[in-house]
């Protein structure tokens, strides 16, 4: 025989997905949601999604440079799906500014640091987002209402991904007469939502794009349900017993799970695979974890936002979760001790 | 495609290692001649068979040949005379009544190795310990490498000595239940033998189309909800587990005194134009092979011998055919591309498909850092090496490879260990 065979290791066929494929297709059905949030907002919100998404690609093509590690993250989509996911937890109209140094501190900081794809042990996106908020409390909480603040879709004012701090959102009256029409899926009763803690009133049209979106990461095996079913269902147990308890002072399950970074949180930033479990158990303990921490923080914590702190608390844990979860493999009751006895 | 014989070739290449355990010792020398189904070579060792000779004609040598393993082996090459003068032993026509230890030896005397792939010897399958009693025996008709066809077709053409095979490992191991597995992708042949084992106690239990189904501890649990423990083996749950081929092999050595020297390859993939199943004389060269199926050298780039999950790569087509051949893929470019690899993004897919339940990613980031005494290694000896982890990986990562290597460095370790 003339020319070379290819010697290699079996197996000689491989499956059809590809990590890039996975950032891109997560990338892909977060993109109804942010072109719902550029049409209620306008240029601001695009300035940011695109001025982050480039900024993070950005960042991550000097930290690769830098640490002289191959160059492919720009194709990869990891970085531009670390962009993209910043964006939507940040208000319209930031700065990009602070949009770049959110850029920086998720891609250089969170990610490279640590020896870049597959090794953060944090959400590179959520960790950026708690720095801006801490860092730069009042730009991070100026919540512009959005565009058509008379007629949006479902009859009342709507901002995405926001929680509303009482203090400095737009008034609270402002939103309670306009939530006096009929909304869309059970948001809590005008009282509830006049006496109770005010949480921002998620885009519904936003909140339903998410909720498309993580359906079809679900459908498309991209995600599997442990994460969003177990941390929606923390949440609506906290939610639930309070609001049964006291409804005058609590609201409902639907308006905690679609407001605030609830179904961002649980469909796209805690099922990231670098830093959540990777077994189904443990994938359980960690959404129950989180939606139980965001309850928590949301209802008795100093932050209206609780999404973005009960990920970074659970991140923490999930090394220890994985030693504890781990599946015994077949024909042994419990995984061998260190050193394998068996023969 | 039906099974089609070869044609014998003019020299054959007969390695005497062609199972599990020490390689056979020559007892032919350059210039003797022999007749088809002779030993030319002995066992050495409790874990060994004999080798014979698949044709007539003389001995032109014993030499160091490439194998299909990677490293070259002791071959015995014979130059056929193309009369096929057979040598067989007398035939045992009613096995049942034989004795088992006669069958065993005759099993162990026409060197029946298993042929789904393993090769490990199969009287010594048959001979598990007096504390080990077998209650069932299970045909493995599953085939679930994607490409290979032979067993379909031996199940097809040759039920009725498949059957009787198996009524001889019963009658061997004194179990009591026999069952042939078969994958669901082969309706045709469940239904042949249902039909054929409707009167007797043979159970026919179709199986679920799943890739690795044709592994034994995969086969056994599906089949009998047993579960085989780690580092055992099926005798550890009653159970015997013996490839259809075998089974057919089996058969002609006891009941009509063949040695094994033939079986059927399957031949197929991008680069063959007329694939098909032959039945190729032990010690074919896998280059006439391809060249009965029209495959043109210039378009190969990928040659396995074996399935396209578990099969082994070469670097010649200058291998024969031996025992364990079950199937012989050529590929062409597009398939034999390498992937870039990208790191592990700890999406747990390959932990979701691992059918031993093992971390495959984990073991592989233990090769990277050289980490082999890490309580991560610590399952590595469970995996089977069946393909599923690194099919499934994203980031195309060969996990495989990484594994291997922890395996070999964990033995080595522990021989290092026992000194």
């Amino acid at each position: 025989m003339e020319q070379s065979l290819t010697v290699s290791s079996s197996p000689h066929i491989t499956g059809r997905e590809t990590s890039s494929r996975i950032m891109w297709t997560v990338f892909g059905a977060l993109t109804p949601a942010a072109a719902a949030s550029v049409y209620l907002f306008g240029v601001m919100a695009l300035n940011v999604i695109v001025g982050t998404i480039l900024l993070c690609v950005w960042f991550e093509v000097l930290a690769n440079l830098a640490l002289r590690r191959p160059l492919a993250t720009v194709t990869d989509g990891s970085a531009a799906l670390t962009g993209l996911l910043l964006a939507l937890t940040l208000p319209p109209g930031l700065s990009l500014w602070f949009c770049a140094v959110g850029a920086f501190v998720a891609i250089v900081m969170t990610k490279a640091v640590f020896g870049g794809l597959g090794q953060n042990p944090f959400n590179p996106a959520i960790t950026a987002r708690v720095f801006l908020l801490i860092a730069f409390p009042e730009p991070l909480t100026r919540w512009p209402v959005p565009l058509q603040t008379e007629e949006t879709l479902y009859g009342q004012p709507v901002a995405i991904q926001m929680e509303l701090d009482a203090i400095t959102a737009a008034t609270p009256l402002g939103l309670i007469s306009d939530l006096g029409a009929g909304t869309v899926n059970a948001l809590a009763s005008v009282a509830d939502i006049y006496i109770g803690r005010m949480n921002g009133s998620l885009g519904e049209t936003s909140g339903i794009l998410l909720l498309l979106g993580g359906v079809f990461l679900l459908l498309r095996r991209i995600i599997s349900w442990h994460i969003p079913v177990s941390f929606l269902a923390g949440m609506s147990l906290v939610a639930g017993i309070t609001h049964l308890l006291n409804p005058a002072e609590y609201v409902g399950i639907p308006f905690h799970l679609f407001t605030g970074g609830a179904l961002l949180g649980a469909f796209f930033m805690a099922t990231d695979y670098v830093t959540s479990p990777m077994f189904p158990r443990g994938k359980l303990l960690f959404g129950l974890g989180c939606g139980l921490l965001t309850m928590i923080i949301r209802l008795w914590g100093g932050y209206p936002e609780g999404v973005s702190f009960a990920i970074l608390l659970m991140n923490a844990v999930v090394p220890i979760i994985d030693t504890h979860t781990r599946p015994a493999p077949f024909g042994k009751s419990v995984t061998s001790p260190k050193g394998g006895a068996d023969a | 495609m039906a099974i089609s014989p070869l044609p014998v070739p003019a020299q054959l290449i007969v390695p005497l290692a062609q199972h599990i355990g020490s390689p056979a010792t020559p007892v032919v020398a350059a210039g003797d001649t022999v007749r088809m189904g002779q030993r030319i070579g002995e066992p050495s060792g409790f874990v060994s068979v004999p080798i014979h000779s698949p044709v007539s004609g003389t001995i032109s040598g014993i030499e160091k040949r490439p194998g299909p393993l990677g490293s070259p082996i002791t071959c015995v090459i014979i130059d056929n005379d193309d009369n096929d003068t057979p040598e067989t032993l007398p035939p045992i026509p009613d096995p049942k009544a034989a004795s088992a230890a006669d069958i065993r030896s005759r099993i162990r005397d026409c060197g029946i190795a298993g042929l789904g792939g393993a090769t490990f010897p199969t009287h010594i399958k048959l001979s598990p310990p007096a504390n080990k009693p077998i209650d069932t025996v299970i045909l493995n008709g599953a085939e679930c490498e994607p490409c290979l066809t032979a067993d379909h077709r031996m199940l097809l053409e040759h039920a009725a000595e498949i059957v009787s095979g198996l009524q001889i490992f019963l009658r061997v191991t004194g179990a009591r239940c026999g069952i042939i597995g078969i994958e669901e992708n082969k309706p045709d042949a469940i239904r042949l033998f249902e039909e054929r084992c409707n009167k007797t106690d043979i159970r026919i239990v179709p199986l679920q189309v799943k890739y690795p189904q044709g592994g034994e501890k995969q086969l056994i649990s599906a089949v009998l909800r047993r579960t085989v423990p780690s580092g055992g083996l099926p005798m550890d749950v009653g159970v015997v587990v013996q490839n259809v081929g075998t089974a057919l092999a089996v058969h002609h050595a006891v009941v009509c005194g063949k040695p094994l020297y033939e079986r059927v390859v399957t031949v197929t993939g991008s680069a063959v134009p007329n694939p098909g199943n032959f039945l190729v004389r032990i010690g074919t060269p896998v280059h006439l092979l391809l060249a009965h199926c029209g495959a043109n050298g210039t378009d190969i780039r990928k040659l396995i011998i074996g399935g396209p999950m578990m099969g082994f790569a070469q670097y010649t087509d200058d291998i024969p055919v031996v025992r364990g051949t079950s199937g012989v893929l050529a590929v062409g470019a597009e398939e034999s591309a390498l992937c870039t690899t990208l790191p592990c993004i700890r999406c747990g897919r390959c932990v979701a498909v691992c059918p031993m339940r093992l971390v495959p990613s984990e073991i592989g980031v233990c090769c990277d850092r050289r980490l082999f005494d890490h309580s991560g290694t610590r399952d590595a000896l469970d995996c089977m090496e069946c393909g599923c982890c690194a099919f499934a990986c994203p980031s195309r990562i060969p996990l495989v490879q990484k594994i291997r290597l922890v395996k070999s460095e964990v033995l080595a370790a522990r021989r290092k260990e026992r000194r």
